[in-house]
């Protein structure tokens, strides 16, 4: 109970890690940067070929680095630029969800998105929407290793 | 240990005004592996480049991170400039500090730590970076295009006088496809042949162009630059050097079948050229229906060819050649329209197809291009035409307009008039679609000045009568029921993929809509691509399509075959996946996941147990590879992984960006 | 193309018969096919434009519902998949719905004519005319 009151990560922000398709959503965060959009500086995306690179072990990987919420975002589907890759990303992701839920960690935490490169400001909307979520569901304490962050605290 | 140097752009005030430069900087210092950091107002700039230049040099460094705009934006750029530094490009990573930092968060406070963990990031990713090469293939200069309609005519005609080699692959014993079977084309009246067998003489003299007609793709191996295609050339059974094309033949030939050009309304000879103006003019025994083949009787053609090129022992031929480029125009198919009774096609004989009315007009058609009815070889005086028949039918056809169905009826009615001065037309329609250029106007020419009355609604019913044809519709706009005693129908039957569309597409290995129309890469801006590399596609087998258009993506098929056919070497891509081949199990989920084909199963050996066994595993052809890394993630023993976005990249990624520091 | 202004009676026909105007355009097709339009004021498409465009006034006063004789084959031609025949019975509902007491009963035939008629047409008349 003590690991509560000393846990570092009770009062930091909460940080989102965003997975993004090169030739859809990745571009559409430009396209809100171009356009001047704000959204809260808790997201940070990190850039994929195609939503179909996603490895379910990205997702866990972040959350046990201590992300409190991810989320995943491809081409809409049936324009995907390498066609496929986000009908598999569909299917692979939303059962991955639930198998969160099933193992006992918050699936909310856990989004897909479809965002198009033209969709500049759904991006924005989406990242204000999650992060609104994501404060109010509190920190992930479920499947953050504490390790990690006092480790990497102390080199 | 990586010796990586950081160097973050101002751009002017765009990133400086909401990141702090200077802080960003000092923490970069402090990343693992990094021992050089700067800033800079304009990195993109020359002065900007020369300066990492000078840094890669000076400071032996081996991996670049630079804080700028997108790597969208200027990826290339920074990466042409390692590489002039002599560091392999792909040595280098992009921190997106602007478009999805300084320019989207406000507070300086909030952005600057941001902009610190994406370059963190960036750095964490390229410690993990490996040199990449984009491979070189090889091009074979000579393309393929299967299907000789117009389309594929005017495709090669492009690609021949571009100075290239082109094959022409026709099924039929002559090219010009449907054009061929066209009387005149709208809007201009034009007599088909008329302009169209110029350009198939054209294609039989080009130098450049090779005609294989009577003949069919069996399969094709290899990929862009370098496709290895089979073609049976079948057996005509006349020797095509000696023929003169006098057609004595088949003047003098017993036997006779339904003429496919004529779509079964009148018959041909067992040794037949489809049409007169067929090139090349050398005729072709169906081996089914000749008597000789058969039976083993007759042989009257051989004995009357004063050339002697009767050939009955010939025997298919099969060719193996290699191209660069592929062109698929193999064209449409006119939707048969039994399956609605209330039109009683082929209940009928004056019950006609669109395509079939066409063929009346032609002088070499089933009735001598006088317009009759097949059933009492009368001249039809009043002709009641329907338009979608089969289109805009989700119920039971297809969902699609046809777009060249009320143009070519429009046609049909002048036509009529004509040739038979007292006729009068009636066109059932929903609605005219117009779209092309001179088509309205066209279209209201029929309507206005050629006795056509356009009644909007359709029709419910046709039953024969006495010796007329009863058809019972509606006209919506008058809500008003009507009766024609017609003397002739003409359906507007859909135009659909051709029946064997899939085979094509699998062989090729391109896909294909629900309707077997083939698949661009994109709608709207890569028409005449398909998803895979170096096959195009052009004409009616895409979608339907009027012969404008269709002449207009032949021309853009041959652009881009020609771009690619000029090329001494293609560059492919670099971030291909590899497969680790003594972990993978041979699940093969890879291969099919990859929408390019780019995976295939390979036997290998390997020494187990003393012994040595050979086992199935997956393979990647990095020239097909396009880098979507679908195959890395579904792969269950992690034995497959994508250069330049690896799983160990990745990873780094996500650890860096998750410190809060 | 189609103008959908929203009315009462529409959204009653699509709660009951599942079907939307919406995707009619208007081809006529079940107009031609229909064996009964002599007898007809409005035509079965002319129904379905009535409703698309609201105009309930028009189609309570209208015969066409009740000629329809239910053969399906306008629900047979149509080539946007439409099931004309329940869209018409749907009209029917509203139109009783909106009536007082029922349009048909026992009372209006003659017992000659109650003996004549077969049983299943007694009870489907029934049931077409009544609530």
């Amino acid at each position: 109970m003590s690991a509560v009151l000393n846990d570092p990560a009770v009062g930091r922000k909460p940080l989102i890690v965003a997975f993004c398709c090169n030739w859809c959503s990745y571009a559409g965060a430009d396209l809100a940067g171009t356009s001047r959009m704000h959204y809260p500086s808790n997201v940070k995306v990190i850039r994929v070929p195609c939503s179909g690179r996603i490895n379910p072990m990205f997702v866990l990987r972040a959350f046990q680095r201590g992300a409190d919420g991810v989320l995943v975002a491809g081409c809409h589907p049936g324009d995907c630029h390498y066609s496929t890759g986000n009908y598999h990303s569909r299917r692979r992701l939303s059962a991955f969800k639930r198998l969160l839920e099933f193992a006992g960690f918050e699936p909310e935490r856990f989004e897909v998105r479809w965002i198009s490169a033209s969709e500049g400001d759904k991006f924005a909307e989406e990242m204000e929407a999650m992060t609104a979520k994501i404060m109010a569901l509190g920190p992930n304490r479920k499947m953050r290793d504490a390790r990690w962050q006092s480790k990497s605290l102390s080199k | 240990m990586p010796r990586t140097g950081v160097f973050i752009c101002h751009c002017g005030t765009n990133i400086a005004a909401t990141v702090d430069i200077d802080k960003v900087v000092e923490a970069a210092r402090s990343f693992p592996g990094v021992v050089h950091a700067e800033d800079y107002r304009y990195l993109c700039s020359e002065v900007g480049q020369d300066l990492i230049k000078k840094a890669i040099k000076e400071h032996n460094l081996d991996r670049v991170v630079v804080g700028t705009c997108s790597p969208r934006m200027h990826e290339n750029t920074f990466r042409k400039a390692a590489a002039e530094a002599g560091l392999n490009p792909f040595l280098l990573e992009v921190a997106n500090i602007r478009e999805q930092c300084s320019w989207v968060h406000r507070d300086i406070a909030e952005a600057t730590p941001k902009a610190v963990a994406l370059v963190r990031a960036a750095t964490a990713k390229a410690a993990q970076n490996d040199p990449l090469e984009a491979p070189s293939m090889e091009v074979e200069k000579r393309a393929l295009v299967i299907g000789g309609g117009i389309a594929g005519i005017q495709a090669a005609l492009d690609i021949a006088e571009a100075g290239f080699t082109v094959d022409i692959v026709e099924r039929e014993p002559s090219i010009g496809g449907r054009m061929a079977q066209l009387e005149k084309t709208f809007p201009t009246l034009d007599c088909s042949a008329c302009i169209l067998t110029p350009k198939m003489v054209e294609v039989a003299q080009h130098p450049n162009i090779n005609l294989l007609t009577y003949s069919e793709v069996e399969q094709v191996n290899g990929f862009v630059g370098q496709f290895d295609v089979t073609i049976r050339k079948k057996a005509r059974s006349v020797d095509a050097t000696r023929c003169t094309g006098c057609g004595i033949c088949h003047e003098k030939c017993p036997k006779k079948a339904p003429a496919e050009f004529e779509m079964g309304r009148s018959t041909r000879k067992a040794i037949y050229v489809p049409f007169p103006q067929a090139v090349p003019n050398v005729p072709v025994i169906d081996r089914q229906a000749c008597l000789y083949f058969q039976k083993g009787r007759c042989q009257i053609c051989a004995k009357e060819c004063p050339a002697e090129a009767i050939d009955f022992e010939q025997q298919d031929e099969l060719l193996e050649r290699r191209y660069g480029a592929i062109i698929v125009s193999t064209g449409f198919d006119q939707m048969d329209p039994s399956g609605y009774g209330e039109y009683g096609y082929g209940q009928h004989p004056d019950i006609l197809t669109g395509l079939e009315f066409e063929r009346l007009f032609n002088a070499s058609g089933p009735t001598g291009g006088k317009v009759v009815r097949f059933s009492d070889g009368k001249p039809p005086k009043k002709v009641v035409f329907i338009q979608c028949v089969g289109s805009r039918d989700k119920a039971r056809g297809m969902n699609y307009c046809s777009k060249i169905c009320c143009m070519y009826t429009a046609k049909q009615a002048i036509l009529l008039k004509e040739k038979v001065p007292d006729a009068r037309s009636y066109i059932f329609y929903i609605d005219v679609r117009a779209a092309g250029k001179g088509y309205e106007e066209f279209q209201r020419r029929a309507a206005e000045e050629y006795d056509v009355a356009y009644l909007r609604g359709q029709v419910g019913k046709i039953f024969p009568e006495n010796d007329y044809l009863v058809v019972k519709g509606v006209d919506s706009l008058s809500g008003k029921t009507i009766e024609i005693k017609a003397d002739m129908v003409v359906l507007a039957a859909a135009s659909i993929a051709r029946a064997d569309a899939p085979v094509v597409g699998r062989i090729l290995g391109i896909n294909s809509d629900s309707y077997h129309f083939f698949n661009e890469a994109h709608p709207k801006l890569r028409p005449v691509e398909t998803h895979t590399a170096g096959v195009f596609i052009a004409g009616a087998c895409q979608a339907p399509k009027d012969i404008p258009d269709t002449v207009a993506q032949a021309g853009a098929a041959a652009a881009k075959t020609v771009s690619l056919l000029s090329k001494e070497v293609l560059q492919g891509e670099a971030c291909t996946a590899v497969v680790n081949q003594a972990e993978c199990s041979g699940c093969l989920y890879c291969e099919a996941v990859c929408p390019y084909g780019a995976v295939s199963a390979v036997e290998i050996e390997e020494r187990s147990a003393g012994g040595t066994i050979k086992r199935t595993v997956a393979e990647v052809n990095a020239a097909l590879c396009q880098g979507c890394g679908s195959c890395t993630a579904i792969c269950r023993s992690g034995s497959i992984n994508l250069k330049g976005f690896s799983n160990e990249q990745i990873l780094a990624e996500v650890d860096a960006i998750c410190l809060q520091c | 193309m189609v103008s959908i202004i929203k009315s009462r009676m529409l959204e009653e026909m699509k709660l009951q018969s599942g079907q939307d105007p919406a995707c009619c355009y208007q081809c006529a097709k079940c107009s031609a096919a229909c064996p009964v339009t002599a007898a007809m004021d409005l035509l079965p498409h002319q129904v379905i434009r009535y409703l698309q465009l609201g105009l309930e006034v028009e189609l309570l006063e209208s015969r066409t519902p009740w000629i329809c004789a239910s053969c399906f084959t306008c629900a047979a031609r149509c080539p946007r998949d439409l099931d004309l025949a329940r869209m018409m019975e749907g009209v029917r509902l509203a139109i009783l719905r909106r009536r007082e007491g029922n349009m048909f009963g026992p009372a209006n035939l003659s017992p000659e004519q109650l003996a004549k008629l077969p049983q299943q047409a007694l009870v489907s008349g029934f049931r077409k005319y009544n609530k």
